[in-house]
């Protein structure tokens, strides 16, 4: 979601239009990686703007003020390379607002600093095992989603486990149906290769479903899609009852000042 | 006490509730601001517009306030108090043991008042334990394992401390574990919310009972799978329920996985007091049933007998509550005189 401040900036060319609308196409492809989905679609993203010299600026927030350090970072880290890679981009700033950890994730964005570099002590490895974890997730409830959509259009077990990924891929489908096949493809490299002759449906270990074993094997899966969806469901509810569009963003962990308490 | 159209009288316990003091004058620093800022949140976010709260009487409500919307407005017939500590961000802590106690020993019947231990706090620690179980005779204790102290910003079960404290419990008596998830635990590159210690002492603590508030969220998937293998892991249905509200139909997904998974005998009713209140959270769960297509694609049914299992029968057992003799006590005390005629049939 646009700030109410960019909305009422003025136009400032076609040129700079189409830059932010880059920007913002670029922002919708970075996903969070626990909820599986965008972050502009999240509306976490609050500002995405481009000054004179073509530096971008990025400013962004999350439901609470306590969402994980880990995936705060990611969300950044991942915003800053996505802007990154538009050949124009001069520089990218990040700054994540109200959190308990802003001020240590803002300083270590600013340096261009890794997670690791960023927490030193407090973390003892990089986030590879961590994200592979959640993306293995996002491919098993994008998985389940298109199962569940071609169960339910009458396909047998027998024939969805015998597609390769040529013939899953020329399915003809509604628009929802194929939206559902291009997700699960974009998520199907996480679990093992994904050449066209290969097989279409595999599970997280790569081996190929069964079509005795595919009502068992949905069963299963389902929980992780309910959860994903429940949590969506939670942090954008979080996140609209602690900030409308006209709360000024705070680019700092303190709103007030520390009592002479502490 | 919740009377069916039929004339049944559903006994309720609310597993989870809290006598807190938010207020800005116990705030120690911004987390305080803030702890108390994310319930407000969850609790504006959640509730029907009518049950809403003005920010001042949700940072700080008065015992008669708690008293009323748990037993006179509300269908509780107990409620079990859970302490939550925060000495980090409260100046007299959020809502300690102490605070509770205060409630429990003006209506003995009506509560159950839990304890707390934080492994972090060594022999001295574990010496308060034994003081806090013979003081309060404790059946069960909460824990935040995501409670910040000092440089600290959490522990893990698994911790060779944790296993110190989870052994004295066990020779005290403290049948009953409420564990509480929360993010930020170091190491920062592991998943704040992973659930897998939980599993590692329910395996080693085969006498306790481990309660996993808010059903293991956010990671009700693992929890489910965790919950399916040990006998003694048991869902709390705090945050989870207030969506029957604003979101039936992920409360319909949500219940029918937990009903697949633990079953009817491990899910316990919580309110989360003054998170939301009791009256508006029942009444929505008597009227509910799973609708027909998610019932087809689990087999779970929300049948009436699991209803009163759920919100009163499985915490009895695991706390040990004969029902009747405690609806008796609850009778002679004057404790239904309120109570109508009429039946709360679902509307």
């Amino acid at each position: 979601m646009k700030s109410s401040d960019e909305r009422r900036e003025r136009p400032r060319g076609r040129s700079s239009d189409d830059k932010r609308a880059q920007i913002w196409a670029c922002l919708q492809d970075v996903m969070d990686p626990e909820l599986d989905e965008s972050v502009t679609e999240l509306n976490f993203v609050t500002k995405a703007a481009v000054d004179s010299r073509d530096h971008v600026h990025i400013e962004f927030r999350l439901p609470t003020y306590w969402c994980a350090a880990n995936f705060s970072f990611l969300m950044a880290d991942d915003m800053r390379r996505a802007v990154s890679a538009l050949d124009w981009v001069k520089g990218v700033s990040v700054v994540l607002g109200e959190h308990m950890y802003a001020d240590k994730i803002n300083a270590g964005l600013a340096q261009g600093r890794s997670f690791q570099e960023t927490f030193g002590a407090e973390a003892d490895g990089s986030l590879d095992d961590l994200r592979q974890t959640f993306l293995v997730k996002a491919f098993q409830r994008r998985q389940v989603a298109l199962l569940s959509h071609l169960a339910a259009l009458g396909k047998s077990p027998a024939q969805i486990v015998s597609w390769t990924l040529t013939e899953l891929g020329s399915l003809p489908l509604d628009d929802a149906g194929e939206k559902l096949i291009q997700r699960y493809l974009e998520r199907r490299s996480v679990v093992g290769p994904a050449s066209g002759d290969g097989p279409a449906f595999v599970d997280a270990n790569g081996a190929r479903l069964t079509a005795e074993g595919l009502a068992g094997y949905v069963s299963s899966l389902r929980r992780v899609g309910i959860n994903a969806e429940f949590n969506g469901a939670l942090c954008r509810g979080l996140l609209a009852a602690r900030f409308d569009l006209d709360t000024p963003f705070v680019p700092k962990s303190k709103m007030m000042p520390a009592s002479s308490g502490t | 006490m919740y009377r069916t159209a039929k004339g049944e009288e559903i006994f309720v316990i609310d597993g989870h509730t809290h006598f807190w003091d938010g207020s800005p004058a116990n705030q120690k620093n911004i987390h305080g601001k803030q702890f108390i800022d994310c319930f407000y949140a969850y609790h504006s976010n959640l509730s029907p517009p009518s049950e809403k709260w003005e920010k001042e009487k949700f940072e700080k409500y008065d015992a008669k306030t708690m008293f009323d919307d748990l037993f006179v407005t509300g269908y509780d017939d107990m409620a079990i108090l859970q302490p939550t500590y925060l000495t980090d961000f409260y100046k007299n802590g959020f809502n300690t043991t102490e605070r509770n106690s205060a409630m429990k020993k003006s209506h003995p019947d009506r509560f159950i008042l839990n304890g707390a231990f934080d492994p972090r706090d060594g022999t001295r620690g574990l010496e308060d334990l034994h003081a806090l179980s013979e003081k309060h005779k404790l059946k069960g204790v909460k824990l935040y394992t995501a409670e910040w102290r000092g440089d600290s910003k959490g522990y893990k079960l698994t911790d060779k401390a944790s296993y110190q404290y989870l052994e004295a419990a066990q020779k005290l008596g403290i049948k009953n574990i409420h564990v509480h998830k929360g993010p930020t635990i170091i190491p920062l590159n592991r998943d704040a919310f992973d659930v897998a210690d939980i599993d590692d002492v329910a395996t080693s603590f085969q006498d306790l009972n481990f309660i996993v508030e808010h059903c293991g969220l956010p990671r009700l998937d693992d929890f489910c799978w965790i919950a399916t293998q040990e006998t003694n892991v048991y869902a709390g249905l705090a945050v989870a329920l207030p969506f029957i509200h604003s979101r039936p139909g992920y409360f319909a997904h949500v219940i029918s996985e937990l009903l697949f998974w633990v079953g009817p005998d491990k899910i316990l009713y919580g309110s989360d007091y003054g998170i939301w209140t009791p009256k508006w959270l029942i009444d929505k769960f008597m009227a509910f049933e799973i609708p027909a297509d998610v019932t087809k694609e689990t087999g779970s049914v929300l049948s009436m007998e699991a209803k009163t299992k759920i919100l009163g029968l499985n915490a009895a057992r695991i706390y040990g509550i004969d029902v009747e003799a405690q609806k008796k006590k609850i009778r002679a005390g004057g404790g239904y005189a309120h109570l109508p005629e009429a039946v709360h049939a679902p509307r």
